[in-house]
């Protein structure tokens, strides 16, 4: 498969490794943002090839995971009104709510579909005209505009039953919280390849610049974390703090302008809760009142819900690196991808979920 | 019995009453009346015809060689009923085959239970039966007894099959899946997954475009192959629902051992590992229909693997891992990037997902 | 967080393009790639929408920062 397996390459990642054996000497903790960043490392074992004194710490970029439990009991709430379909994307399904999920609904009755792009989404409402179809909008930058850009021909085909549940968050402000915190000491980042691809470097120059972390943002096979994990050595090692992109052949430093033209086109900021790292402002992305035709808030009166965070769950911590998935009382006990407590376990790349189904 | 040299079927008694090429399952048709009387001697007998069938009885009565009698049974519920490379009749009987053959019985008999859903196109039964004939035939297997259910429109999803298995045992075999032995080697008949895309690409609203067809085979002559060189062979294993690794977790926890398979040895097709990055599933997890795990004694290995590879579904058979005495119940694997991560027990349905 | 998926693509209509990767060819959308796609060009693809255009030069060079170090691995 071109552009991915080159990638994988045994030959050049042990080439890598070796690199950055030679020339790391500081113990350092890097913390990879990014669910699928988790994934990758959980999935090829590269906490196994780096030397013990480099520290991957995984951080709160599994959008899934970050949705407060009130998101998913919100959704549930909507499944079960009368002829409405929930469009979703898989990731979704097996998440717990307070009571229930998505999934159990679907046996209970309830119209929840699975899609793949938000364009299913909105065929469905075309398809069923006497049905209000709600859109799950979850995901970071990446995702908010191509949610964007159907909103956009909804409303020039002037469909009106669908609508978008947005629980967008976008990267940056989780970011600074998290190098501000005083309990956790980051000395690197490794930045989400794909979110770049849409905002560019710019958005991480304060965090590099006012507060000295370097930041490298790196594609998602083996050879593009280790290559972006040697970049982070080599500035540390020189007491450098800059922005570099290892994810060259996706991401340019401008990002993708018209992907951001047609976000905020759609969607403005707005205060958002994230779970494990609470309340930050201008985190989250809610639909613009000129589009307001398709914002589910709108449309519907679902009333804000207080969800309940299970007793003893640790994802909060875990979401901002303070702890690892066996610090957890839970973790492989109560807590398992068949019965999972919280949404790191569930989320198909939450850290917990990857630290079960991959490490030894 | 009769060698059967075409599959034109006969011309059943009624025509007028049952139009075969068009017209739809009605309620009738499962009354145990004379519609159902129709229906099974114009779609049904004609085309297993064997003798057991012809009789009409409520049982078939057979003459069993001595020995151990081996039974399976299988539901199939598989949508879409038609895909690539085979259909849900196809599937009743290879899969059933499938699962003698890994317990090292040779299969003999089958049953074949319908359920069909009131409105269900007779066209496309015949289309299935006709399927499911053919792949009795190419198994060496008779269908002898059967029956069929009508449900109301909305109960029932066009067609459900069981079918229930009978095989021989012979005496020198010994094969389960809680009899693994640390130092077996794990032997996989060839590339995994295509069955799982295959069915996946024909769902509405993933539409994607694939050549893959899916692998569903019978596995019967295989198995007689590997036991003709040896009868050592400890645990055998059709992977199907779940993928290779639930079957070997599954063997794992059996035996009490651990399992460590090399990443770089397992074949997956182009396009199965395409598919499966577009959509973000792991290989590992999809359905096959048509593969086998084997666990053998490292002094048979060579003589197993040489007789599978002369098997057209043997032909990129290879040695993919072997049992060790750590991590019991646990299956490992070394990835080709040079780590080791846990093959974990597939919790269930892998839906696409976007993160 | 993002699956991305680098297709190539086979034809485009509109805003609609089949692209293809080793074997499964799907449809995706255009409406969010800041560049004017070609057929034959190679996109990241996420949730069924071309975010980028794959720099070919830059995806090279990559690969070849091994070069600089003097070691040329396997497959190179």
């Amino acid at each position: 498969m071109k552009y991915i397996d080159e990638y994988r390459d045994p030959g050049r990642i042990e080439h890598l490794v070796a690199q950055i054996r030679k020339t790391s000497r500081k113990p350092i903790k890097l913390m990879e943002v990014c669910g699928t960043h988790t994934v990758t490392i959980s999935r090829n074992g590269i906490r196994d090839l780096l030397p013990h004194h480099i520290t991957l710490i995984s951080g709160p970029g599994c959008p899934v995971c970050v949705t407060p439990i009130e998101g998913i009991d919100r959704a549930i709430a909507l499944a079960q009104k009368h002829e409405t379909i929930i469009a979703t994307f898989g990731d979704l399904l097996r998440v717990p709510g307070s009571e229930t999920s998505l999934l159990k609904q679907r046996g209970e009755g309830a119209d929840i579909r699975v899609v793949y792009s938000v364009y299913d989404g909105l065929r469905l409402a075309q398809q069923n005209k006497n049905h209000q179809v709600v859109f799950l909008g979850v995901g970071f930058e990446t995702t908010a505009p191509t949610i964007a850009a159907v909103i956009q021909r909804a409303k020039e085909a002037r469909i009106g039953n669908f609508t978008v549940f947005s629980m967008h968050k976008v990267i940056p402000p989780a970011l600074k919280a998290l190098v501000q915190s005083p309990e956790l000491e980051i000395d690197g980042f490794i930045c989400p390849g794909h979110v770049s691809t849409i905002i560019g470097t710019e958005p991480y120059m304060p965090i590099a610049r006012d507060f000295g972390v370097p930041c490298v943002i790196a594609g998602f096979e083996p050879l593009d974390v280790l290559q972006a994990i040697g970049l982070l050595v080599r500035q540390i090692e020189k007491g450098e703090a800059k922005v570099e992109i290892q994810y060259r052949r996706a991401v340019s430093p401008k990002g993708n302008l018209k992907a951001r033209v047609v976000l905020e086109e759609v969607f403005e900021p707005c205060d958002s809760i994230w779970r494990g790292l609470g309340p930050l402002p201008r985190s989250g992305l809610k639909v613009a009142s000129h589009y307001s035709d398709f914002d589910m808030e709108r449309r519907f009166n679902i009333s804000p819900v207080n969800g309940r965070e299970p007793p003893g769950c640790l994802c909060g911590d875990i979401l901002r690196g303070l702890k690892r998935p066996p610090d957890c009382s839970l973790f492989r006990k109560a807590c398992t991808p068949e019965s999972p407590v919280g949404a790191c376990m569930v989320s198909s790349e939450g850290t917990c979920a990857a630290y079960y189904k991959y490490s030894t | 019995m009769p060698p059967i040299t075409s599959i034109r079927p006969e011309e059943p008694a009624n025509e007028e009453r049952l139009s075969k090429k068009q017209g739809k399952v009605i309620l009738d048709h499962g009354g145990g009346g004379r519609a159902s009387r129709e229906l099974v001697q114009s779609y049904f007998i004609p085309r297993f015809t064997n003798p057991f069938l012809e009789k009409m009885d409520d049982s078939a009565v057979v003459d069993f060689p001595a020995g151990r009698l081996a039974v399976t049974t299988d539901c199939y519920v598989v949508d879409p009923i038609f895909f690539p490379g085979g259909d849900i009749g196809m599937l009743a009987v290879n899969g059933t085959v499938n699962d003698l053959s890994a317990q090292g019985a040779q299969p003999l008999f089958l049953s074949a239970a319908f359920i069909l859903e009131e409105g269900f196109e007779l066209a496309d039964l015949e289309r299935i039966l006709i399927s499911m004939a053919a792949a009795s035939r190419k198994a060496s297997v008779s269908v002898i007894a059967g029956d069929t259910k009508v449900v109301p429109r909305g109960k029932g999803d066009k067609i459900y099959i069981n079918t229930t298995g009978v095989g021989l045992v012979q005496d020198d075999v010994n094969i389960s899946g809680s009899n693994a032995k640390v130092l077996d080697k794990v032997i996989l008949s060839g590339p995994i997954g295509d069955h799982g895309i295959a069915v996946l690409s024909q769902r509405e609203g993933l539409a994607f475009d694939t050549d893959l067809r899916s692998d569903c085979a019978p596995l019967n002559q295989m198995v007689e192959e590997i036991l003709t060189v040896t009868r050592e062979v400890h645990a055998m294993r059709d992977p199907t629902r779940g993928g290779v690794a639930a079957s070997l977790n599954e063997i794992a926890a059996q035996s009490d051992v651990g399992i460590v398979l090399t990443e770089g040895a397992i074949g997956v097709k182009e396009e199965v590992k395409s598919a499966c990055e577009i959509l973000g599933l792991d290989p590992l997890y999809v359905a096959n229909e048509g593969k086998l795990l084997v666990f053998v004694p490292p002094e048979h290995t060579s003589g197993v693997l040489e007789a599978m590879r002369q098997n057209q579904y043997g032909r990129d058979a290879h040695i993919v891992g072997e049992v060790v005495a750590d991590h019991r119940g646990r299956v490992v694997m070394r990835t080709t990037t040079g780590g080791t991560r846990i093959v974990d027990m597939p919790l269930g349905e892998q839906f696409p997902r976007i993160c | 967080m993002c699956l991305g998926i680098p297709m190539q693509i086979r034809s485009i209509d509109g805003n609609v393009a089949k692209a293809f990767l080793s074997g499964t060819t799907r449809l995706i959308y255009l409406d969010v790639l800041d560049e004017e796609a070609q057929v034959g060009d190679y996109v990241i693809v996420h949730a069924g929408f071309a975010i980028h255009k794959i720099d070919e030069k830059e995806a090279k060079e990559t690969l070849d920062l091994f070069k600089e170090a003097g070691v040329l691995p396997s497959g190179s």
